[in-house]
C-alpha cells in the first residue's frame, strides 16, 4: 500500500464484515512515532482463527486462499522497527464485550516509513460505504487534535441521510479544516 | 470553519430531496473495495463515482456502493454495473479518469464503454 491511510481503509472493511456498528479510529501521534488503533464492537475471532490471522494463508474471502490485509499493515510497521498486535473477543464467548482491536506502531524518520497519506478520503469513503454505523475518528498530535463522531452528525441531520453527496463533502471539509486549524499539512 | 450549523442548513436543503430518493435506484454502481482493490486505486475511483454522480445529477436513479473482493484481483480495480433488465457490465483497471467517462456516457447516457471492459481483456 502506498499510504498507511489505505490500510487503515482495508482493516475497517474487516470491522464492517464482522458486522460492527461502532468502529473507532484512533491515531496519536508523537514527534517520531505514530500509532494506529482500530476498535470494533463486531463479531469478534475465535482463538484458532486469531492464532493465524497474521498468515497471509488464512483468509475470510471465499473467492480465494489468500489475505494479505492483515499481513501488510503488520509489515509496514514492523519494517519501521514498530510493533503490530491484535486482540480479539469472540462473540460466543463474550456476548456483551465482544469485538477486535488492531494496534500498529510505526517509526516515523525510520527510512521504511509508509507515510499516513490522505486519511480524510479514508474516513468518507467509509462514511459513504456504510452510514449506518458509527464511526468514531480521533487524531491526536503534538500539534493538537482532530475528531469526528458521525452520533455527533446525525443528531443535527435527522432523517437525512449521512451519506448525501453534501453531507460527505461537508465532512471532507470539516476534517480538512482541523488539520489546518492544527497546522498538520 | 464549518461548523454543525451549516450542517443544519444542509439538511433544510437536502430534506425535500430525500423524499423524492425513496424509490429504489434503477443502476447501481458496486466498486471492489477489499485489499487488492484498495492498493490497485480503488479509493479515488470510488471518490469520482461519488462525484460525477452528482455532478451529472444522476443521484435519484444511481447509487454508488462497495463490496469486498469480486475475484479477479489482477483486473482491480473493478467496478460493476447493474441495471435492472440488463446484463451486469463489468469494468476493470479503472482510473478516475476512466470512472469520469463511464458516468457520462455509461450511466448518463446509456452506452457501453466496450474497451473499458473485461470482455475486451
Amino acid at each position: 500500500m502506498k499510504e498507511l491511510s489505505l490500510n487503515i481503509l482495508d482493516i475497517a472493511q474487516n470491522s464492517v464484515k464482522a458486522k460492527a456498528d461502532v468502529i473507532r479510529i484512533m491515531l496519536e501521534e508523537t514527534e517520531n512515532t505514530l500509532s494506529i488503533k482500530i476498535i470494533d464492537n463486531g463479531s469478534g475471532m475465535k482463538k484458532d482463527f486469531l492464532d493465524n490471522v497474521t498468515n497471509p494463508f488464512t483468509t475470510t474471502r471465499t473467492t480465494r486462499k489468500v489475505g494479505l490485509g492483515i499481513p501488510l499493515f503488520m509489515l509496514a510497521a514492523q519494517q519501521t522497527n514498530g510493533t503490530f498486535s491484535i486482540t480479539s473477543r469472540h462473540e460466543d464467548e463474550y456476548i456483551n464485550d465482544h469485538g477486535t482491536e488492531v494496534y500498529a506502531l510505526f517509526y516515523k524518520d525510520h527510512l521504511d516509513f509508509t507515510p499516513l497519506g490522505d486519511i480524510v478520503s479514508t474516513l468518507t469513503v467509509l462514511i459513504q460505504g456504510q452510514p449506518s454505523i458509527r464511526w468514531i475518528f480521533d487524531h491526536k498530535t503534538h500539534k493538537g487534535c482532530v475528531s469526528l463522531d458521525t452520533d455527533t452528525l446525525k443528531e443535527v441531520l435527522g432523517d437525512v441521510p449521512l451519506d448525501t453527496f453534501e453531507v460527505i463533502v461537508w465532512i471532507g471539509e470539516y476534517l480538512k479544516e482541523q488539520y489546518n486549524e492544527i497546522g498538520y499539512y | 470553519m464549518k461548523s454543525l450549523a451549516e450542517l443544519a442548513a444542509i439538511k433544510e436543503k437536502m430534506q425535500n430531496k430525500v423524499v423524492l430518493r425513496e424509490g429504489s435506484s434503477d443502476i447501481r454502481v458496486v466498486v471492489g473495495m477489499a485489499t487488492c482493490g484498495i492498493a490497485a486505486g480503488a479509493r479515488p475511483v470510488l471518490n469520482a463515482f461519488v462525484e460525477e454522480v452528482n455532478n451529472l445529477e444522476l443521484s435519484d436513479k444511481v447509487t454508488v456502493t462497495q463490496t469486498g473482493c469480486i475475484g479477479i484481483c489482477q483486473f482491480e480495480p473493478v467496478v460493476e454495473i447493474f441495471e435492472a433488465g440488463k446484463e451486469k457490465v463489468t469494468y476493470v483497471k479503472m482510473t478516475p479518469e476512466k470512472a469520469k467517462e463511464i458516468a457520462e456516457k455509461h450511466l448518463k447516457g446509456g452506452k457501453v464503454i466496450a474497451e473499458y471492459t473485461i470482455s475486451n481483456i
